[in-house]
């Protein structure tokens, strides 16, 4: 059982031919390996294999963005492309962190290869994680989920009512992502009306001839401009610190959701064994009648395969269960330290611009004094 | 004796300079408001109520005055333009900055142009003004005949004497200068007017995050739960917060630099307006010597007449304008100095209020049980 700490950090993405890899690296273990985007994708296609009948919430990868990246591979230098690395690098860290500060998938030796391994294999079959991918594929497997029927019992209740409020969270953080792409817009829109200020706070300036007054009206052009600075970096605090986090924790709860439809499947495995049991007893009985032995021994032989499967399945359906209230738990933990975190960073952010304006006014204030 | 019989002008009763627009009041789709004048002698003052119609009557009357020599030499201080109880999109343009903060910057512009001709040499002489300010009742609303500053019945062709060369160095810069200046501080005022309104927009869209936080939190005792949701009602607190952050940084706007640049523009304006009546004068002036210098003789001593009189009515309003701009320049620089400084002590306050907020925001949440 390990319980060293894991420190990921995701830097220095490169261009390097077709795609952009990162360098994840651990500290305390000077280990640093190159992986494309394309590894990413296929270390949670292999998690999410493997783990399907666990009840483990898998952490989503990030979305790929066809748009995004191919301006890129243009070359393009301008902020949006800037801006899209950067958005991708942190997506990418936060998916890592993700997934090693989860104590099943830390040991998984497929986390472990990617982690260490010096040159992996290409990922392939990743096409299915583009586009809308990830939550298109979760609400497909949900559907077909739904069209079964469970037997309601005690410890059921409360797999119905956190499934309940799963998705009831999942709509209103929707909600939360589409006002925060709102004001990230309208502050944009602020850096851009504040720059054009600026511009004309300069020109009527230069056309000033009295020189304190000239002076003061250049200084306030400056001071927008600062200005404009800072709401560029409001804007991307809003964006990588709260649009983010609101779309990384509804692809989350997709993926708890997820984790729900895998208790569902166990059962269903474990109903489904149970009536071919039933029906294999049915048929040992017609036999009995028959007089046939050698078809009746084989009809015994298989019920009692089918008879050890029935316990297996019931078994992985139990265990399954608790996994998923574990995981659920753990998650809801996670998600309020998480929150808090990222609000703390938010609030930190805000301070220093707050901060620094108040510094920009009060070297302003003298200059404008001096005008009379 | 005829001196006597003339009814002197006297000059105001009231203290120009603190004149006051303390309240607007809508009924149906009139606005009026209740203007303040403290008495020059003894304590008290008058309050009036006037409406935009009023401020027209009074205008107009101090545009009609053609006994005042070089009356159009004057810049006259700018009227705001008419607001209306429930605006039209076309009028909310025109007002610019003036169409927000419900009416409270509109009150302070006329507040501002009360104080100007109240408190101008020339301007504050004429009845109207007294009137205006002190009568209970409400001024007349006979129709002053038409006047010549009206800028919009003027016709296409008067508009190419804009650019007429001027006799005299001084005024032809001056000319040039205001022309770039008045351009530079629409722009700037229309710029201002685009940063004030997106901060609006910001402030609203932080109250509908910090509303729809609120719908996120659940009942419940599940202790993760509460958590969660203790989360989501500080962040909402933390929302509502910058939203009434940016009201107030978009109110100091409105309120000092985003009146200031509305008033510069305007008055820039105006001196524009008179810079090319006096042009307008020029060119009759110019007119009217070619006219005596042609005449036969037997119109020569009437043309003659004529020239003489736009002569002095030139050189009248060439010393006034004199005045006027040197006047102007002083007015302008204080009303500027005025804005940029209480813009920047505002800001810097709301700046300082602000982090104290955030930070006791930040201590909060750093204090939050894990």
């Amino acid at each position: 059982k390990d319980s060293f700490d894991v420190d990921v950090a995701v830097t220095n993405p490169e261009k390097i031919g077709q795609s952009l890899t990162s360098l994840p690296m651990f500290r305390g273990k000077a280990f640093s390996v190159r992986r494309r985007f394309s590894d990413f994708l296929g270390l949670y296609e292999k998690l999410s294999v493997k783990q399907s009948l666990q009840g483990s919430i898998i952490p989503p990868p990030p979305e790929k963005s066809v748009v995004g990246m191919t301006k890129v591979k243009v070359g393009m230098d301008d902020p949006s492309s800037v801006e899209f690395v950067e958005r991708r690098r942190a997506a990418l860290e936060r998916y890592l962190q993700r997934v090693v500060s989860h104590p099943l998938l830390i040991q998984d030796p497929d986390v472990r290869e990617f982690l260490e391994r010096e040159d992996l294999p290409r990922a392939v079959n990743t096409q299915a994680l583009s586009g809308a991918g990830f939550l298109k594929m979760i609400n497909k497997a949900s559907d077909a989920v739904n069209k079964m029927t469970i037997k309601m019992n005690e410890s059921d209740t409360w797999f119905e009512d956190k499934f309940q409020e799963v998705e009831n969270e999942e709509q209103q953080l929707r909600k939360l992502h589409a006002m925060v792409d709102s004001l990230v817009s309208h502050r944009k829109e602020l850096c851009g009306n504040t720059a054009v200020f600026a511009k004309s706070m300069a020109m009527l300036g230069n056309s000033e001839d009295n020189t304190a007054l000239s002076r003061a009206l250049s200084q306030l052009a400056e001071v927008e401009d600062k200005m404009e600075q800072l709401h560029q970096e409001q804007a991307a605090s809003d964006f990588f610190i709260f649009a983010e986090l609101l779309a990384d924790y509804i692809r989350l709860l997709g993926a708890v959701r997820g984790c729900f439809d895998q208790r569902m499947r166990a059962w269903q495995r474990w109903q489904e064994a149970q009536s071919t049991l039933q029906k294999k007893r049915e048929a040992e009985a017609k036999l009995l009648w028959a007089n046939k032995p050698d078809k009746l021994q084989q009809a015994k032989e298989e019920i009692t395969e089918w008879e050890a499967r029935v316990t297996q399945y019931e078994r992985d359906f139990d265990r399954t269960a608790m996994t998923v209230r574990k995981e659920v738990l753990r998650f809801e933990k996670e998600k309020a330290k998480d929150f808090k975190s990222q609000i703390i960073k938010y609030l930190e952010a805000i301070l220093q611009s707050q901060q620094r304006l108040i510094k920009f006014w009060e070297a302003f204030l003298p200059e404008a004094k001096a005008i009379a | 004796m005829m001196e006597e019989a003339k009814e002197e002008t006297s000059a105001l009763s009231v203290h120009g300079h603190n004149i006051q627009v303390t309240e607007v009041l809508k009924d149906g789709d009139t606005l009026t408001f209740l203007i303040v004048s403290p008495k020059l002698s003894g304590t008290g003052e008058y309050h009036v109520h006037r409406t935009y119609e009023d401020f027209e009557w009074m205008q107009q009357h101090l545009f009609s005055q053609e006994d005042v020599p070089g009356i159009q030499g004057v810049i006259f201080p700018p009227l705001p333009a008419k607001a209306q109880a429930n605006p039209s999109a076309k009028v909310m343009k025109q007002l610019g900055v003036l169409g927000l903060g419900e009416w409270q910057p509109y009150c302070k512009a006329l507040e501002a142009y009360l104080q100007q001709v109240a408190s101008h040499r020339v301007l504050c002489k004429n009845k109207a003004v007294e009137i205006f300010l002190t009568s209970s009742d409400p001024p007349g609303k006979q129709r002053v005949k038409k006047n010549i500053f009206n800028r919009l019945s003027q016709a296409v062709e008067e508009m190419r004497k804009e650019s007429h060369k001027d006799v005299d160095g001084f005024f032809q810069t001056e000319r040039d200068q205001n022309l770039i200046v008045t351009g530079c501080a629409k722009n700037a005022a229309e710029r201002f007017l685009d940063v004030m309104q997106t901060e609006q927009k910001i402030a609203v869209a932080c109250g509908h995050f910090s509303a729809a936080l609120h719908l996120c939190v659940e009942p419940g005792e599940d202790p993760d739960k509460q958590a969660f949701s203790k989360v989501c009602v500080k962040l909402s607190e933390v929302f509502d917060s910058m939203k009434k952050n940016m009201m107030t940084v978009a109110k100091n706007n409105v309120n000092t630099l985003g009146l200031g640049l509305d008033l510069e523009s305007r008055y820039q304006e105006a001196e524009k307006e008179m810079l090319f009546r006096r042009t307008c004068k020029l060119v009759e002036l110019e007119s009217a010597r070619r006219n005596a210098d042609k005449a036969k003789p037997v119109k020569k001593a009437a043309m003659e007449e004529v020239k003489k009189a736009a002569e002095t009515e030139f050189n009248q309003i060439c010393g006034v304008a004199k005045e006027e701009i040197a006047q102007f320049k002083g007015i302008r620089m204080a009303a500027l100095q005025q804005a940029l400084v209480q813009w920047c002590e505002q800001q810097l306050l709301t700046a300082k209020e602000s982090a104290d907020q955030f930070n006791q925001h930040l201590q909060a949440f750093r204090g939050m049980a894990y």
